[in-house]
């Protein structure tokens, strides 16, 4: 198969690991090639963070090139504006609908554009937003963000629907487990 | 069995199955995982040093006495580091020894770009450079045996985006940890300058021998494709290359140090153009120019700054424009800030609005150097806070300004190399206002043990140290503990330690709310009493924000999914409209 190159955008603190976590495992249970990358350190909460998913027979890069992805999936709309660039032409973006201020706004240094939405919908025509907070917090917890849009873009992903839930099942904890299947299901309703 | 772990993991488990049995390093991205990995593994001992140099000398130590060790740390670790590896070399080791350290291309988390391929030529030791974590994982093995071998210490290197990337690794079969016997043998590791003389020829000519072992070992690989393009490249660099010129000839180095003269001389022959292809220095083009070769393209088209990608590579090879695409434009930037409620945030508050000069240190309290607190004015490496305070002070007094300077450091970074700089200080009569952020852990990695945690690596309990007492051993007899999260408590302390003339010590005790996950009830905003001042903003925290724009004055709001309630906010505030309500906490840290 051709490489299929995925981004996780978000804010840090939101789960993007895990969610990248979740899709690399579960190409690895399909029998595929994966390299998956993020850069992380800071270990505060608040800044943007942007994570790498590659699949395929064979992948060399850890590094999706901007202008190649065929799928973004970011926790919040701002960061899907800010690396909306990543999509190839034709690519598909699931967003979180729920806004979270960047340090620079909440100082009063900058504004949250009030248009990104119509902004992202100008720029990807393949773009869907969903309230992913409420629905994890339909399912139990609101840190289940990751799982609800794991859920949601399962259907796009060249893995059986199947083999991600196993995997979700298998890296949660044992509170956590009923949490992460209703979001997982909550997502993929969405 | 197959697994998809990171280079750091996979350096873990290569401790673990080829022989591990001492481990120790200090936290630095992007190498920390490695350690808290070999932690994980159960079956290994390792530890935090409070410093690279402690780290890596323990090591030595574990090597003598016969056990195979690692040691691990980020580039600017090794600086620290490097007294003890310049000699090392000199003794070799007895059981392997390797020398982890992770490179930092495009800065992502580091306050410099250096590239320690430079301290294996400095060093003179041989260095493996992996591009997966495949071979990160295979290259612990032969690290080992190549050090045994050639009576070296190893230094095994990679970059954020080996140490971070995860790929698919096949695991070997266990090789269970044997300890060599060890012996007194004063000429092998007493440097004194005439076993110090002897010892030098003879790293010369392993060099040499080394140099010899690169020409053949399969670390170092042709792969022959079409011959106009030969491409000279290691790391992930490789991968970025395999995917910018699938057609391309490589000569892929594992081992970086020494490089194989031959090989390279029999590849470039058998090429029409020659290209070298390495992130940051010149490292490889100026040893190969000095072979005498032509070298079609290296740092006359690629940067010797950042990170490089395929498409970098692409665009100078061929000599095309950058065929990716660009970032929407204007967007607020999203830099990392001080969680909400960490203890931080009261204290830059403060200090943004006293606006003394601030001598800052390597930690999550940078960033009190960004807008809107604009509140640290140097950062150099660990440790320089309290030292440069200390020459600014000294400097001050000669000019006749009456400005004492104020330093900020962590607990963690204190232990590192804050203290011999505040011993400094009250040996030679200094006037500073040191301020230690004492909040029990290594917060800007993630939340690691150090001397003053109570708890080890593997987490067996420790011995806690007292920072009082620390601090008052040292020379200093101004030492007064104050809470971070009560504005007007901080501000009547600094400014105490600003007009008592000499050394003065502040330290806030409250701990890091990641690492012990505390929380409290979060702050409402009474929006009849809020005025829409922005008093409350100064904080710079995210759980604040402004009303939707409409015909009222915009006022402000707390978002309970992020607020923590630590209520600096709240302190700010002239108009009694921010108050904590009990027993609420939505707050996903």
């Amino acid at each position: 198969m051709q490489i299929f190159n995925i981004v996780i955008a978000g804010v840090g603190g939101q789960g993007v690991l895990m969610a990248s976590k979740v899709l690399a495992e579960s190409a690895l249970a399909s029998g595929l090639d994966v390299k998956q990358n993020e850069v992380h350190g800071m270990a505060q909460r608040g800044g943007s963070v942007i994570s790498f998913v590659r699949i395929g027979d064979q992948v060399s890069s850890p590094v999706v090139m901007p202008g190649s992805a065929d799928l973004l999936i970011s926790f919040e709309p701002l960061e899907a504006l800010r690396y909306i660039h990543y999509l190839k032409p034709g690519g598909r973006l699931v967003y979180n609908k729920v806004s979270i201020n960047p340090s620079t706004v909440a100082a009063g240094l900058a504004v949250y554009p009030q248009d990104v939405e119509e902004q992202i919908a100008a720029a990807c025509a393949e773009a869907q937003g969903i309230e992913a907070l409420a629905i994890a917090r339909e399912a139990g917890n609101g840190k289940a963000v990751n799982m609800v849009m794991v859920g949601k873009v399962m259907k796009h992903l060249p893995l059986k629907e199947e083999i991600i839930t196993e995997v979700v099942k298998q890296v949660s904890q044992n509170k956590g487990l009923e949490v992460n299947m209703k979001a997982l299901a909550g997502g993929a309703a969405a | 069995m197959k697994k998809i772990i990171s280079g750091n993991e996979a350096i873990a488990l290569g401790f673990g199955d080829f022989g591990g049995v001492f481990a120790s390093g200090y936290p630095g991205t992007p190498s920390t995982e490695t350690l808290e990995e070999v932690a994980r593994l159960g079956d290994v001992y390792c530890e935090w040093a409070p410093n690279e140099k402690v780290a890596l000398e323990s090591v030595i130590g574990g090597s003598i006495a016969g056990g195979r060790s690692l040691s691990t740390m980020k580039h600017v670790g090794v600086n620290v580091a490097a007294d003890a590896l310049l000699t090392l070399t000199y003794t070799g080791v007895n059981a392997g020894l390797i020398l982890m350290v992770s490179d930092d291309p495009g800065m992502h988390s580091s306050q410099n770009e250096q590239d320690s391929r430079n301290y294996a030529k400095f060093a003179k030791v041989p260095m493996l450079d992996p591009s997966d974590s495949q071979e990160a994982y295979d290259m612990v093995r032969v690290g080992f045996e190549i050090s045994e071998q050639f009576d070296t210490p190893l230094m095994l290197r990679t970059t954020t985006r080996i140490s971070h990337a995860k790929g698919v690794v096949v695991q070997q079969e266990k090789i269970a940890p044997k300890i060599e016997e060890w012996e007194k043998n004063v000429p092998k590791y007493v440097m004194l300058p005439n076993f110090g003389k002897l010892k030098h020829i003879k790293v010369e000519a392993r060099l040499l021998k080394l140099q010899e072992y690169a020409e053949t070992t399969p670390l170092n690989r042709i792969e022959m494709r079409d011959t106009e393009i030969g491409i000279i490249t290691s790391g992930v660099a490789y991968q970025h290359v395999r995917e910018a010129c699938p057609n391309a000839s490589i000569l892929k180095l594992g081992m970086i140090h020494p490089l194989p003269a031959r090989k390279i001389a029999e590849f470039a022959g058998s090429v029409k153009r020659l290209v070298i292809a390495e992130e940051m220095d010149a490292i490889f083009e100026e040893q190969i120019r000095a072979m005498g070769i032509e070298v079609e393209t290296g740092k006359n088209k690629l940067p010797l700054c950042g990170e490089f990608s395929a498409d970098i590579i692409r665009s100078a090879i061929n000599d095309a424009p950058p065929e990716t695409t660009s970032p929407v434009e204007g967007l607020p930037m999203r830099p990392p800030v001080f969680c909400p409620s960490c203890a931080h945030r009261g204290l830059f508050t403060i200090l943004s609005k006293l606006k003394v000069f601030v001598s800052g240190d390597i930690g999550c309290y940078t960033l009190g150097a960004l807008p809107p607190m604009n509140a640290m004015h140097s950062v150099i490496d660990m440790g320089a806070s309290i030292s440069a305070a200390h020459g600014m002070a000294k400097v001050n007094a000669i000019a006749g300004r009456n400005e004492k300077p104020v330093a900020v450091i962590g607990d963690s970074t204190f232990f590192h190399s804050g203290m011999t700089g505040l011993m400094s200080m009250a040996y030679n009569g200094g006037n500073a206002l040191v301020i230690i952020m004492d909040n029990r852990t290594t917060g800007m990695t993630g939340g690691q043990e150090n001397p003053g945690t109570g708890v080890t690596l593997q987490g067996v309990p420790a011995r806690q140290v007292e920072m009082v007492p620390l601090v008052k051993a040292l020379g200093i007899d101004n030492v007064v503990e104050y809470d971070a999260y009560d504005l007007k408590a901080t501000e009547a302390a600094i400014k105490k330690g600003l007009e008592t003339p000499g050394p003065y010590v502040l330290i806030d005790k409250n701990p890091c709310i990641l690492r012990y996950k505390i929380r409290k009830p979060a702050i409402k905003v009474d929006q009849e009493n809020c005025t829409g001042c922005r008093a409350c903003l100064k904080v710079a925290c995210m759980a604040l924000g402004l009303t939707a724009t409409g015909e009222d004055k915009q006022k402000v709001r707390v978002d309970p999914n992020v607020c923590n309630g630590c209520g600096v906010c709240a302190q700010m505030c002239k108009f009694d409209a921010m108050h904590a309500i009990e027993g609420e906490n939505n707050a996903n840290l």
